[in-house]
Formats: structure tokens, C-alpha cells, sequence
């Protein structure tokens, strides 16, 4: 398994064992950022905002390396500016599986194989992944560095199942020809596809349009 | 209070209480691993687990607040079906590796599973592994054995004052660490071996050496600090194995210093085990006769006014009354017990005692730091400050006079100058209002603040200050001085002091005296004492003080002597023996004794009781053990010759300036100085250049 996956299941998270970047600081905008969430708390309660605050490192380090991860040294910074000790912050850190605590591809491919999403097709999902980016195991990144594969648990969106979820975005109702279609155009470089249902659901309703309470009004 | 129903009994508690402690009460002993009553409630572990009727489930008690008329049943069908579901539960990853397990044979895993757990596993996967972690030289890890009732983490947080526990990740692969691998940077992480209810937490200079039914138990007192810390001193053979806190709320609650606890294995290096005589300017091998003889010899010509005795900081009360006395039989009052040249007033008691105790600290409102570094000077008193401001939500004030800092609390810093103690009120106002404010406010001097030249200045103003706010009540006493020395307090107690006319320490040292008795006196510069001078060094470890001696005496460390110790708070207790001390070392008073006839001037006790009686004589506070309490009922001040003059304007130093080595037996323990070599700042400061031994 390799070294670089920490936060994504694999049993190595609860111990720091990677070489950090070297220095970390918050860009303006991310500072902006923080002013404002550090308004929603009570004085004295700043160690609330540590979930908020994690998350724009993590979308800083994307904007600014192209790897959305959180790494030690940024964590250190949080826990600083936010007046607690380092060791909370790296809890909740490793507790939540959404903060990568190792650095990632461009893109982070997190698949979804719990029991509706398997029932309805999860295994070609996974295997058009692996096909298209050459990915072997688990949270192992592309040799282009473009994509990092992950397995997660239930994304909460079974009623589309299955579930793709890259970076922030859902891709739902996916099947081998649409994963493979929606990567090839990433690896192109190409505007990503609108997420989403990939065979035109609209929202939740059942595939092939609404069903009950179709009658017109009263 | 509340009173409810606990199976057949009525029991009666404090309105807050959990069910569990109400079981307690109710002389039920619930199964436990998360709960403990020195820690905050996490209740995580569900081993104790209990029906209280109306509720659909069992309960976890330690969890569950008390309720008027509640009906609790701690021992039905359901409540032993559920216990052995968790115990089920938590023995699926653990590895039952008990044979290799120092914790075998004092585990509460191993315990409890023979009441709740089963013959076999129903499980037969692969169980889950965990690295082991370092957390420095004192805390051995075996991870896996971890159960995650986050215990360890509550202490580091709560009672250590140093966050640097955690549980990371979840789930399955939760686990207990520092994240980032360091060493635990207290002084207190050896208590968590003690609460870690299984063997992930283990003692790492003892592991693998014994097993808990081969050791020989005797409560004892500790030495190593001013505390008077209750400990049990674990012995197989002719070796101390561990040593183990005792419980007592009023001094410690439960917990033990590092230093006290881990410096076992320096009472087995650098023994003195045999008397040394200096023949041709090397110490040889020789005979107690030959010992005794020489000093004898030594002493025939030399008048009364040019012998001289200092007591060193572990002694016991018999051995510093046998050589008070010794001396007094030669004439000469020629006596000290502060190496550190601390400037203390023996007139009156409540001079130099700790008068607000430390039971105290738990009602104390302001606290004022004179010169101390607590936190490096009596680690468990700095931790029932720390307990009494959380206890106020960190609201209590603390002002420090002096250099410290990270005592694991929020403290102000005044400044470092002696002056501001007579001139408080005008150059830290805010501060000296909320110490008049207050309504037991404690104001505690350190030796480093008067270890100085205008130390008894020092002294009256601070005594002088807590008059002027107020804390000197009829029943609060909030002038205090924090020891570090275990035998200060009864050699003041016994007047080992200059007597009237006689030299004080610095006199007898800078070569005021031809014959100098050292009993177990290393903490100064040896080089000082004159060329001429006779160095009579009874002791028992081989360190700065034995390195200069003309006769070494080999004496018993506290380990193995009978003896008296008075702690700061002037609680008279009993230390036990354990075992004898090794070769041809005595009990310290004995070898007094036993000179005393070969020098002709026999002392009148033979027994240590015949002892005891004299030193009941002497001061009738020392013929009882305990403490006895008092508020202050006289105002006048200590040092009064010196009228108004106030302690200048100086820096105060630091005289500890590396907790881990403060005593002969510490500085010989290779664990102690792993410690200090890795020690963070808050403990030791970089090193200073010591004297050459
Ligand atoms: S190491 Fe011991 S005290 Fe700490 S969580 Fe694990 S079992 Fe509890
Ligand atoms: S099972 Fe995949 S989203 Fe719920
Ligand atoms: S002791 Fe109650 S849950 Fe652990």
C-alpha cells in the first residue's frame, strides 16, 4: 500500500509519519475567510471555528498546490490561531474522513461501495476508475498525479445510487461508459461535466419522471 | 441530597451524583474502565452498566446522574448478560497477550474478566494491531493492549496541564497517542501508568523485572521533595523494584511526582556501602573503627567553637537529632540546615511552614508566587493549584514574583523584583486588589526568593504583605513557605539552627570551622571549604560531598531507615524501612550512637523510640504524627531586628533549576538523567555549569 495515504482507511492515520511542507500561511483571501467565520463565535469559543478552518486550508492548499490535503504544519497554524492545543486539532483532523491528511491527485475520485450502491452497479464504477487512470489499490494516486481513488462509506444519495463523488461534486446515477467518459475528459483537460444524474434524473424523482401525485392541481 | 434505592439497600447522596458512585455508597462494586473519581466522566468504556428501573435499557452508572427515589439494580440477569457483552467487545482486538504483560497480576481487564469474561472468543478474524508509541523514557507502549477509555488523555489534560494526548482517527483505527511522536513533557506522566486500566501504559525502566505478588510492600513517606508524599516502596530481595503512590486527599490525592517515583534505580548506584578514610590524599577502604577512631583522633584538639554540622535535604529527623545533640556534647551549636543560604526565621513556627496546607489550595481565592517554580520545586502541590483553578474556571488570580513560567496554569507575571513585595499595591494595583479582595488569599515564598543577601527582608515583606491584605486570619493562615527540602521543616522544628553566637552555614563552609560534619549534605559547592578544614561526610550516595570527605560514613537512604519527616505543611509522619541499606551502611542516627561512645561522650538513647522521646522533648510538635491546624493568631512578623528596611530592588534567580536532578540518589539514576537530558524547558533549563565532583 503506499506511503502516502493516511486519512482514508487504511489503518495508518493516528500516527504523523510524512514529511511536511515546510511552511504554511493563510493567503489574504483565506484570511478574509477567517475573519469572518471567527465572527459567528463567542469570545473565548474560537476553538468552535476548527472545522471551518480546516476546510479552507484544505481548499487553499487545492487552489494553490492542485492537492486538496491538510498538512501537519497547517494544522499547527489552526490550532495557534485558534488558541488550542495541537492535538485537538489533529483529532478532529483524522476524525473526519473529508480532510485529507495526505497529499492527493487533482482530482480525488471518492467511490461509494456501501450495499444500495453496490447493488446497483458500484463494482463497474470502480472498475472503469481503475481502467481509465490506472489505479491498483486504495487511496493510491495516478502516476500523472491526477487522480487519487478512494472508498467511502455511504455518501447519503442512495436514492441515485451509484455514487461518484470528485473533489466537492456528486456525479450520480453512474455506470462504466459515463465514469470512463467523465474522466477521460479530466485527464484532457476539459471542463468537467455538470454533476449530477448522468441519465438525466431530475432531483430524486424515479428514473423516467415523476410517478405519483401527477394529477393536476385542484 | 437525594436518597434512592440500590438493590436491597437505601443509600443517601450528594444531589450530582452519578449512580455509580451511589453503587459505591451502597457497598455495590460496579466493573469500570473509563470512570475514575479523580477525572472527568467519559463514559465510553460501558462496563458499568446497571438497570434502573423505568428505563427501557441498562445504563451506563458512571454517566447517569442520581435521581430522587430511583430504584437501581446492580445485579440481575440483564445487567450480567450486558457486562459480558462489552467484555466480549473489548477483547476482540485485545491481544491477551498476558504472560508477556507487566500489567499481568494488577490489570483490571485481566480482573474483571474473570467475573465477565468468557472461556473462548467467538471471533476469528484477524484481531486488530497498533503501533506502539514513544512517549518518552518513563511511559513503555504496548498500543494494542489499548482498550481507548481515554484515561491516560483525561490525566495529561486535566491533572497534568500538558494537552498532548489524543485519540486520532476513528473507528476502527482510533487511536491513543501524540499524533506527532514526542515525549510527554511532564513531570506527572508516571500516574498514568498507574490509571491505565490495562497494559498499554507500563513502567519502562521497570519492564520485565517482577511481577506484583513477588514484591514486598511498605507505605512509606517520600524524600525526594518537601511534599511529604504518602508512597509504597515495592521490594524483592534486596532491591527497590518500584515505588508507587500512596492516597492521601489532603497531600496528593493519588499522584506522584516523576522524580520521586522513578529514581529507584539510583539507590542501587554509587552506594556508599563501607567507611572511607583519606590516607595521603585518597580516600581508602577502612573499618568503622578505624572511621570513628580518625575522626576522634581529629577532633581531640580542636575547641568547641571550630565544629560545625549541616543537615542535608533528605534527612531524617532522628539522625539531625543525634547530630544536634553530638554536637552539643563537644559544645558547639555550630549547626545549619539551609545549603541553600535560604534566610529562615526557626522563632516561630508558623515562620516557615506551609500554614494554608495544601488541602488548603482548594479554597483558596488569589494565590501570590514569591521565588518559586512549583511546578519544579513540588510537582504535586503545582498540580492542586492547577486542580483548584480549573476548579474556579481558571477565574482564580495568580500573580508570580520571579521567573516562572508554563506552570500548566494561567498566572500573571509581576516581575521578577523583590521590591514589588513592599511596594505591591502601587506598582501592580490591579493585582494587590484582587489579593484584598479575596477571602483566602495565600501568599507563598520560595527558597530562591530567600536564598539572598536581604532574604530576611524578603521574608518580612512578604509577611508584611499578607498582613496588609488580609491573610492573616484567626482561622486562615495565608502565609506560606514552599520547601523543596524534605528535612528542612524538622530540622527547623529541632532547632538545627545557628544557636546563640555560633556561625551559619556560609561561615562553617568558607572555613569558619577545622571540623565539618556533613550529614548527607551535596547540594553546594564543595570547593569552598577550606584546605584545612575536616570533612566528616556521613551519607549514602558517592557525590559532591562524600568526593571532598577526610571520613566517609556510610549511611541508609530513606528507603532503609526508620525515620521522622516533616513536610512543608509541618505534617509529622513516619517513614518505614523497606529494606537494609547495602554492606556495612547503618541507619544514619545508630552510627551517631555508636560514635558518640567511641568519642567518649555518650548519647542517652539507645532505641529509636528512646529517640523519638528526646525529640518529643525538644519540640512537643514532633511527638505526633499528623498535622495540626491553626490560623494565625499573632500578627507581629518574622525578622523583626531588621525594622523597616525592604528588599531591594533585585532579580530573583532560580534555585531549581533542573527538577530531575535535585538529590544524590536522582542525580546517581539513569532514568533521571535521560529524563533531564530531554526535559523541556518548563522542567530544566539548559544546563548549568556544575562544580566538578
Ligand atoms: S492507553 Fe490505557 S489509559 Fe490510555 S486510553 Fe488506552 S487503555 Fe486507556
Ligand atoms: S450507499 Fe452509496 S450513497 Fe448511500
Ligand atoms: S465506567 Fe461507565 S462507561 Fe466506562
Amino acid at each position: 500500500m503506499s506511503g502516502s495515504a493516511e486519512n482514508i482507511g487504511d489503518g495508518s492515520t493516528a500516527t504523523h509519519n510524512r514529511v511536511d511542507p515546510e511552511h504554511f500561511a493563510f493567503t489574504a483571501d483565506s484570511e478574509a475567510e477567517i475573519v469572518k467565520i471567527l465572527a459567528k463565535y463567542p469570545a473565548g469559543r474560537e476553538a468552535s471555528a476548527v472545522l471551518p478552518l480546516l476546510y479552507i486550508v484544505q481548499e487553499q492548499m487545492r487552489h494553490d498546490t492542485g492537492s486538496a490535503w491538510v498538512p501537519r504544519i497547517a494544522m499547527d497554524f489552526v490550532a495557534h490561531r485558534l488558541e488550542m492545543p495541537p492535538i485537538r486539532v489533529y483529532e478532529v483532523a483524522t476524525f473526519y474522513l473529508m480532510f485529507n491528511t495526505s497529499p492527493v491527485g487533482r482530482y480525488h475520485l471518492q467511490i461509494c461501495t456501501t450495499t444500495p450502491c453496490w447493488l446497483r452497479g458500484s463494482d463497474a464504477v470502480v472498475a472503469a476508475c481503475r481502467r481509465v487512470t490506472g489505479i491498483k489499490g486504495w487511496h493510491e494516486t495516478s502516476a500523472d498525479g491526477l487522480f487519487t481513488m478512494s472508498e467511502v462509506e455511504c455518501l447519503g444519495a442512495c436514492v441515485n445510487a451509484p455514487i461518484l463523488q470528485v473533489d466537492n461534486d456528486y456525479y450520480e446515477d453512474m455506470d462504466a461508459s459515463s465514469t470512463s467518459r467523465l474522466l477521460e475528459a479530466l485527464k484532457r483537460g476539459e471542463a468537467p461535466p455538470q454533476p449530477g444524474s448522468m441519465i438525466g434524473r431530475l432531483t430524486s424523482a424515479p428514473e423516467g419522471g415523476p410517478m405519483t401525485l401527477t394529477a393536476a392541481e385542484r | 441530597m437525594v436518597k434512592l434505592r440500590i438493590d436491597d439497600t437505601d443509600v443517601e447522596v450528594e444531589a450530582g451524583s452519578s449512580v455509580l458512585q451511589a453503587c459505591e455508597k451502597a457497598g455495590r462494586e460496579i466493573p469500570h474502565f473509563c470512570y475514575h473519581e479523580r477525572l472527568s466522566v467519559a463514559g465510553n468504556c460501558r462496563m458499568c452498566l446497571v438497570e434502573i428501573e423505568k428505563a427501557p435499557k441498562p445504563i451506563a452508572s458512571c454517566a447517569y446522574p442520581v435521581a430522587e427515589g430511583m430504584v437501581v439494580r446492580t445485579d440481575t440477569q440483564v445487567v450480567r448478560q450486558a457486562r459480558r457483552g462489552v467484555m466480549e467487545f473489548l477483547l476482540i482486538n485485545h491481544p491477551l497477550d498476558c504472560p508477556i504483560c507487566d500489567q499481568g497480576g494488577q490489570c483490571d481487564l485481566q480482573d474483571q474478566s474473570y467475573a465477565y469474561g468468557m472461556d473462548h472468543s467467538r471471533y476469528a478474524e484477524n484481531k486488530r494491531a497498533v503501533k506502539d508509541k514513544y512517549l518518552g523514557p518513563l511511559v513503555k507502549t504496548v498500543m494494542t493492549r489499548c482498550i481507548q477509555c481515554t484515561r491516560c488523555i483525561r490525566f495529561a489534560t486535566e491533572i497534568a496541564g500538558v494537552p498532548e494526548l489524543g485519540a486520532t482517527a476513528r473507528g476502527e483505527n482510533m487511536e491513543v497517542g501524540t499524533y506527532v511522536e514526542h515525549a510527554l513533557t511532564s513531570e506527572l506522566s508516571g500516574n498514568m501508568i498507574d490509571i491505565c486500566p490495562v497494559g498499554a501504559l507500563t513502567n519502562k525502566p521497570g519492564a520485565f523485572v517482577a511481577r506484583p505478588w513477588e514484591l514486598k510492600h511498605t507505605e512509606s513517606v517520600d524524600a525526594l521533595d518537601a511534599v511529604g508524599t504518602p508512597i509504597r516502596v515495592d521490594v524483592r530481595g534486596l532491591e527497590v523494584l518500584q515505588i508507587l503512590p500512596g492516597v492521601n486527599d489532603e497531600i496528593n490525592d493519588e499522584w506522584l511526582g516523576d522524580k520521586s517515583r522513578f529514581s529507584v534505580d539510583g539507590l542501587k548506584r554509587r552506594r556508599l556501602d563501607r567507611p572511607w578514610v583519606r590516607q595521603d590524599g585518597k580516600l581508602r577502604p577502612a573499618s568503622w573503627q578505624e572511621a570513628f577512631n580518625a575522626i576522634a583522633a581529629r577532633l581531640g584538639g580542636v575547641p568547641a567553637a571550630r565544629i560545625g554540622a549541616v543537615a542535608g535535604d533528605l534527612c531524617d529527623g532522628e539522625s539531625m537529632m543525634a547530630l544536634k545533640d553530638l554536637m552539643a556534647a563537644f559544645g558547639s551549636s555550630n549547626l545549619d540546615c539551609r545549603q541553600d543560604g535560604a534566610k529562615l526565621d526557626a522563632s516561630r513556627r508558623d515562620f516557615y511552614l506551609f500554614n494554608s496546607t495544601i488541602a488548603g489550595l482548594d479554597v483558596a481565592d488569589a494565590i501570590l508566587l514569591v521565588g518559586t517554580n512549583p511546578r519544579r520545586e513540588a510537582p504535586i502541590l503545582n498540580a492542586r493549584i492547577r486542580k483548584r483553578w480549573l476548579a474556579t474556571s481558571g477565574r482564580l488570580p495568580i500573580g508570580i514574583i520571579g521567573s516562572a513560567t508554563d506552570l500548566t496554569y494561567k498566572a500573571e507575571n509581576l516581575g521578577a523584583n523583590a521590591g514589588l513585595l513592599a511596594s505591591l499595591g502601587e506598582r501592580a494595583p490591579d493585582f494587590f486588589s484582587r489579593m484584598q479582595d479575596a477571602e483566602r488569599p495565600m501568599v507563598v515564598v520560595g527558597q530562591s526568593a530567600l536564598a539572598r543577601d536581604d532574604g530576611n527582608s524578603v521574608l518580612a515583606d512578604a509577611w508584611d504583605l499578607a498582613k496588609t491584605i488580609g491573610a492573616l486570619q484567626d482561622e486562615w493562615h495565608g502565609f506560606n513557605v514552599l520547601h523543596t527540602a524534605a528535612s528542612r521543616v524538622c530540622a527547623l522544628d529541632l532547632g538545627f539552627m545557628p544557636g546563640p553566637g555560633a556561625i551559619d552555614f556560609d561561615a562553617m563552609v568558607d572555613g569558619g570551622v577545622d571540623l565539618l560534619w556533613l550529614l548527607g549534605a551535596d547540594e553546594f559547592d564543595t570547593r569552598r571549604i577550606g584546605p584545612h578544614t575536616f570533612v566528616v561526610y556521613q551519607g549514602h550516595h558517592g557525590d559532591k560531598g562524600a568526593a571532598r570527605a577526610d571520613v566517609v560514613l556510610p549511611g541508609a537512604a530513606y528507603t532503609e531507615k526508620d525515620g521522622t519527616y516533616v513536610n512543608m505543611e509541618g505534617r509529622v509522619q513516619h517513614g518505614y524501612r523497606a529494606l537494609f541499606a547495602p554492606g556495612e551502611a547503618r541507619e544514619d542516627w545508630r552510627i551517631i550512637r555508636a560514635f558518640s561512645s567511641v568519642a567518649g561522650r555518650p548519647l542517652p538513647y539507645d532505641d529509636i523510640d528512646g529517640v523519638r522521646a528526646r525529640m518529643a522533648a525538644v519540640n512537643p510538635v514532633l511527638g505526633r504524627t499528623g498535622l495540626q491546624r491553626f490560623g494565625c493568631s499573632d500578627l507581629s512578623g518574622p525578622c523583626p531586628q531588621l525594622g523597616r528596611e525592604h528588599a531591594t530592588d533585585s532579580q530573583i534567580g532560580e534555585l531549581v533549576a533542573d527538577y530531575y536532578l535535585t538529590n544524590p540518589i536522582s542525580r546517581a539514576s539513569p532514568t533521571m538523567a535521560e529524563c533531564s537530558r530531554i526535559a523541556p524547558a518548563a522542567l530544566a533549563q539548559p544546563a548549568l555549569p556544575i562544580a566538578a565532583e
